[in-house]
């Protein structure tokens, strides 16, 4: 299968300098994200995937370190590039972001169409007429009426406001949209209607969609391949379908077990005991070690490299090869309560 | 026998209107109807859930219960006891056989007491035993909800992590002995990976304890393992209850059938159905008569704007839902 590359992350790190030694937020990340996909990526919070993305969009504080051997976006390098070309050339108009807590992003006292026709002309020579017009098609885009245009952000309700940021990221046609847990804190029939809109979107233009969430069942349904975070590190990826009927990694396993599900009466749901590293300090071994029910000797002297299993199935763990047995011992309550 | 009853329970709450607003623009006072005329019985044992959408009343109806929050009308019995109508006294022994599990572990404890003495503090306040059983029965109760005394007795809380403090929350709640818990949202704020074993305590807790529960959520999916019974709410009306699985997989009012088709599956093989109802959830102030709901049902037609049908039996004599249509639909 030969498709274009929009983003290729190559052995991404961040780290935090403190007072009690160095923190390694995220941890040699590598991925890529193709044309007209939606790349998924779970995890618990502080697993890292707010700060892989943040690093991303040069986003974060001065105090953090990125490394990466490899960040084009396009064919485009983005490493090399300096702050200023990087807000004016990339930033909106070839990778956008909708923020976590989109609900809170909204100035509170400029008129909500006034600031997508902000973003628009900062970017593009237009007329305000002309960005006003594009912000009324946007709007229509997500489901919001025109006239709504020159509302306050209060007078919007959290669906709306989150459907408003998600017309503003589209503004540029950017290639790439990266989608910060963009449904969470917002009831259920208001997330099933905001996923909804944004699967027709993806249908209509050719952009590329990151979506970053800790909500397994969203993950499930909008992405087509999906990457599982902990402690920094990018565990396993795999296209959808493969990860959740196929799962490698222990974690895994272990976050398909507990979660629960509506369509399953009498499902037994096991918790991954433990609670997940601090990720402080200078460390060799696995980062899921002290958690994982099927820990080998290797998994404390160093931390495993990525596998290739099948052409996108990847995976970060010494025991692969003996997946399925793994997948059998996961599903019995027993082997989790042993570990510790 | 039911430990818990609410007979036509309502909370209104009045936005009074500015002189200016009254004077010159003529916006009369306006009332947000948060609960109105909810029925329901809690027995002895049972794990009841209450699930809808943010707005509903349910955590209005769960102060309420927990004696926080006086009813506008309707009545509130616990054990033949009236609580909308008792005195100091007796609300302090009430307050003592009815516990609350909070939402936000990171908020609900006390930055600056220990570990030990959070859970202490409740014993101690209301004086229940001399402060050598108040220690025993402390380290019970930690042991029971999995915090080792040694480990944790003397943390703060800052040196815990959320499941951890949620754990604590249990304690504090359950050292008390109550007959009743009411627990709001006590797993939103969790990790996915360690919601589970919480989950998993507390009904065993439930069953070794035996005390009722209330346990309020917006996830169906969560309640679905932990509700014996569970009732829909929409803008402070009860749509629904019944058995929890009967609710789940052969919903009767058309609220619910929107609600359960619009929860996520972590299946990529599922998509879930193009929801019937339109609009969004309104505010409930100053409510138009009759259903709420009627505004986004695809069913309403105009008995549904005269009056609201309080819930009533479907075909099963345990699951009841309030709509006037339900024998048509």
């Amino acid at each position: 299968m030969s498709r274009n590359r929009v983003l290729r992350v190559k052995n991404l790190s961040v780290r935090y300098q403190t007072q009690k030694g160095p923190v390694h937020a995220v941890n040699d990340v590598t991925f890529d994200v193709f044309e007209n996909e939606v790349f998924g990526i779970a995890g618990e919070s502080g697993c890292g995937k707010s700060t892989l993305i943040r690093s991303l969009m040069r986003l974060l504080p001065d105090s953090a370190l990125v490394t990466a051997s490899e960040i084009t976006l396009s064919g485009q390098n983005l490493q090399s590039m300096p702050d200023k070309n990087f807000r004016e050339e990339i930033l909106w108009s070839k990778m956008s972001l909708v923020p976590q807590s989109a609900m809170n992003s909204l100035n509170p006292v400029y008129r909500v169409g006034h600031q997508v026709v902000e973003a628009i002309q900062a970017h593009r020579a237009i007329s305000k007429a002309a960005a006003r017009n594009r912000v009324a098609e946007l709007f229509d885009v997500v489901g919001l009426q025109a006239d709504l245009m020159d509302n306050y952000p209060h007078e919007f309700s959290g669906g709306m406001r989150q459907r408003a940021m998600i017309a503003m990221s589209l503004a540029l046609d950017p290639g790439l949209i990266v989608m910060d847990e963009p449904t969470t804190g917002l009831d259920v029939l208001v997330q099933e209607r905001i996923l909804r809109r944004i699967r027709e979107i993806r249908s209509q233009i050719s952009s590329s969609i990151i979506l970053i969430t800790h909500d397994i069942a969203v993950i499930a349904e909008m992405s087509d391949r999906i990457g599982v975070m902990y402690g920094g590190s990018l565990m396993e990826q795999a296209p959808a379908i493969d990860l959740f009927e196929s799962p490698c990694h222990p974690y895994t396993l272990g976050l398909k077990n507990a979660f629960p599900s509506i369509r399953n009466k009498g499902q037994e749901l096991i918790s991954i005991p433990g609670s997940p590293p601090t990720l402080i300090g200078e460390s060799s071994e696995c980062s899921f070690l002290e958690r994982c029910p099927f820990k080998a000797e290797e998994c404390s002297k160093e931390f495993p490299a990525i596998e290739k299993l099948a052409e996108f199935h990847e995976v970060r763990c010494f025991r692969h090869k003996e997946a399925p047995k793994l997948r059998e011992l996961a599903s019995n309550k027993a082997t989790w309560l042993s570990s510790n | 026998m039911a430990i818990l009853q609410l007979k036509k329970v309502s909370r209104h709450f009045e936005i009074k209107s500015g002189f200016v607003a009254k004077r010159f623009q003529g916006q009369p006072d306006r009332k947000i109807k948060a609960v109105e005329g909810v029925n329901f019985s809690l027995e002895q044992n049972e794990v009841v859930g209450i699930a809808g959408e943010s707005g509903c009343g349910k955590s209005t109806t769960c102060m309420m219960i927990a004696g926080l929050l006086p009813p506008s009308s309707g009545e509130i019995i616990y054990d033949d006891k009236r609580i909308d109508q008792m005195g100091v006294e007796d609300l302090r022994w009430y307050r003592s056989q009815v516990q609350m599990i909070f939402q936000d572990p990171y908020e609900s404890l006390n930055p600056r007491f220990r570990v030990f003495d959070t859970v202490a503090e409740g014993p101690r306040a209301l004086k229940l035993y001399p402060e050598t059983e108040i220690a025993d029965r402390t380290e019970d109760m930690l042991k029971s909800v999995g915090l080792s005394l040694e480990k944790y007795a003397d943390r703060y809380p800052h040196e815990l992590s959320g499941g951890e403090r949620q754990r604590v929350g249990i304690a504090s709640a359950l050292v008390m002995e109550p007959r009743m818990v009411i627990a709001d949202e006590p797993l939103s704020m969790l990790d996915v990976s360690i919601r589970a074993g919480i989950l998993d305590l507390l009904k065993d807790l439930a069953k070794q304890r035996h005390f009722s529960c209330i346990y309020v959520s917006h996830d169906l999916s969560i309640l679905g393992h932990i509700a014996d019974r569970l009732m829909i709410m929409y803008l402070g009306q009860a749509m629904e209850i019944g058995p929890t699985w009967d609710v789940i997989q052969n919903p009767q009012h058309p609220y619910t059938k929107a609600l359960i088709n619009a929860v996520p599956v972590p299946d990529p093989r599922v998509r879930r159905p193009v929801p019937e109802i339109k609009g969004d959830i309104s505010r409930p102030i100053d409510p138009p008569p009759g259903c709420r709901f009627q505004s986004r049902c695809p069913h309403a037609d105009q008995t549904c704007g005269e009056n609201f049908i309080t819930l009533q039996s479907t075909a099963d004599a345990h699951h009841h839902a309030a709509c006037h249509r339900l024998k048509e639909l």
